[in-house]
């Protein structure tokens, strides 16, 4: 087993960007005066003369990786989630995802973790938002190890991504040896039966908890890590709906336009199954410590197995 | 400039004009005011200026241009296939089902496009993208581009003089149509962007005046822009909305509008005209 690691998949994020760009030139690293807290500041310290703050104007900021990308360099754009999906989504739809341009977006600080700064700072709706621009693809890490895997695939890939990074330091779920990244194919981290537990970023390792639990009350619960939103694996996902019948999704975003509602679509036309969707329930969140914000929106081992017992009426 | 060269970029001038009426009224809408008052700096660009190679337009150290105030392109199409970047045939089926020229500028499908624009404010960032791949690389090209007077309105545009100036950007010229008018009115009476020079100089550019219909002014401004160094340059083009076509010229609802057929003889033969006058024929 690889060493259990638990830290932020921001910073996991800044260290793999250093790592990859010792032997690839092209990458450079764009930020709009937040680089300490979307860790690109790792990036910074090592290359300065490949980074570059664009102050705090997210939409000219995305216009600048556009034109680079088009010259041949790898820009990854960070900002916190809200900012680079929600503030620039124009910029991202026409400038780059139209013309399909190298730019990698990184928005950190997603979902409702980011705790104390409140609802204008925890982005609920970046998934949505990137999901629903063609040529995007849109990936979500649960930990240190997939987030490594996810930046090198991420460069690997020649056209538009979305990266989510989270705040809060998340202990490793992919420390086994066999694991290997490959983007747009779910992991399944636990076998079983009764039902599907379909989760994605913060809220995988809280799952495999909770099925973990579950299995010792005799309910036995698939759980399947979906790190690429887009293109989502429909193989696993239809694997799972004929082979357990009932899929519970688990995502830090609202229910609207995230993993959810990707499950729900691959489902509802080729296995029609129940799947219930949890997450933030269409609503805004308000200011808190990240653990205490996680307790009550039920992201965590206890919200996800007492759902999943609702679910399936145990 | 000589005579004779000047001479020969108002033909082509003329041309583009004539070719963007015809695309715009097959098409049944697009935009015929900026298209013409943007015609002669196209044509400066592209014959004088831009080192560029229409059969490879993808050479990496080519100089770029990004039509910031992408709705203006249907000459900037005229400029690009005179040159010999696609077949003048194409032209004339602007904006149809399956054609290769789009309403706004396609990057992916349009050779010599070198950036996908049209919402405006959008395009002045990739040019300080492209112009900072530039300075990144030692690269010795140099990156153009145009925006309307009206897209100044757009915050985007001040967020990119700013990054421009403060990454001393001076392999960017930035070249602002102000042909006064945009959508709903004059410039002066929606936005208010003035005053421009003054506003550029702030946000740390080095400002050149030229008339956008004079070539030796053109010509001048475009290469005193080169002379900067050390700060982006911008160039405030004074020119005449719908330029060309007596009836558009300086007109607001010229911005946006198809000619229907008795205005397009009407217009083409006043390009024809012109075009007879410089010596010039299709």
């Amino acid at each position: 087993m690889a060493e259990t690691v638990v830290k932020a998949t921001r910073e996991s994020f800044g260290e793999a960007l250093c790592e990859l760009a010792k032997t690839n030139k092209d990458i450079v690293v764009l930020d709009a005066d937040l680089a300490e807290a979307t860790k690109t500041i790792i990036f910074k310290k090592a290359y300065p003369d490949r980074f570059f703050d664009c102050g705090i104007a997210e939409g000219n900021m995305i216009g600048v990786a556009a034109g680079l990308a088009s010259c041949g360099k790898i820009p990854f754009a960070a900002s916190f989630a809200m900012f680079a999906t929600g503030r620039a989504f124009e910029q991202i739809r026409n400038s780059v995802a139209y013309p399909k341009l190298n730019v990698k977006i990184a928005g950190s600080h997603a979902g409702i973790s980011t705790g104390e700064d409140g609802a204008t700072h925890q982005c609920l709706e970046d998934i949505a938002i990137m999901r629903a621009i063609p040529n995007m693809t849109v990936i979500n890490p649960s930990d240190h190890y997939e987030m490594l895997g996810a930046v090198k695939a991420a460069v690997e890939l020649d056209g538009p991504v979305y990266l989510r990074l989270g705040r809060l330091a998340v202990e490793s779920v992919n420390n086994n040896d066999d694991y290997k990244f490959e983007l747009g194919k779910g992991v399944t981290l636990r076998d079983g039966s009764d039902v599907t537990i379909v989760a994605t970023g913060l809220l995988v390792r809280e799952a495999v908890i909770a099925a973990d639990n579950m299995k010792a009350q005799g309910i036995n619960a698939r759980v399947i890590n979906i790190h690429t939103i887009k293109p989502i694996d429909e193989e696993i996902i239809l694997k799972a709906a004929k082979e357990t019948g009932k899929l519970i999704t688990f995502e830090e975003h609202n229910i609207i336009g995230g993993l959810g509602d990707a499950v729900l679509s691959v489902v509802s036309e080729k296995c029609p199954v129940p799947v219930k969707k949890c997450g933030i329930n269409d609503r805004f969140g308000y200011s808190g410590p990240a653990k205490e914000l996680l307790e009550i929106f039920g992201c965590t081992a206890s919200g996800i197995e007492k759902e999943v017992k609702a679910f399936i009426g145990k | 400039m000589n005579s004779n060269e000047k001479q020969e970029l108002k033909i082509l001038a003329t041309k583009a004009r004539i070719y963007a009426l015809e695309g715009i009224f097959n098409a049944k809408s697009g935009h015929p005011g900026g298209s013409l008052s943007a015609a002669d700096i196209y044509t400066y660009l592209y014959y004088k200026e831009m080192n560029v190679d229409p059969k490879n337009p993808d050479m990496p150290d080519r100089d770029r241009f990004v039509l910031s105030k992408g709705h203006c392109c249907p000459s900037l199409y005229a400029v690009l296939a005179m040159k010999g970047f696609f077949s003048l045939e194409e032209l004339p089926r602007l904006r149809k089902v399956g054609a290769m020229l789009q309403g706004h500028p396609d990057m992916k499908g349009t050779p010599g496009i070198d950036m996908s624009s049209g919402s405006l404010g959008q395009g002045i960032s990739a040019a300080c993208g492209m112009a900072l791949a530039g300075k990144i690389d030692n690269k010795n090209y140099r990156v153009f581009t145009l925006l309307g007077d009206g897209e100044c309105e757009e915050g985007q545009v001040w967020e990119a003089l700013m990054f421009a100036a403060h990454n001393k950007l001076d392999n960017l010229t930035v070249i602002i149509d102000c042909n006064g008018l945009q959508i709903d009115g004059t410039v002066a009476e929606v936005g208010g962007i003035e005053p421009l020079d003054k506003k550029l100089e702030a946000f740390g550019f080095e400002v050149f005046k030229m008339d956008g219909h004079d070539f030796d002014q053109i010509e001048a401004a475009v290469n005193a822009a080169k002379t900067v160094t050390g700060k982006p340059a911008a160039i405030i083009a004074k020119t005449v909305k719908g330029k060309g076509v007596s009836y558009m010229e300086n007109k607001v609802n010229w911005h946006g509008a198809a000619p229907k057929e008795d205005q397009y003889e009407i217009g083409r033969n006043e390009l024809l005209e012109q075009l007879k006058a410089l010596g010039g024929a299709l």
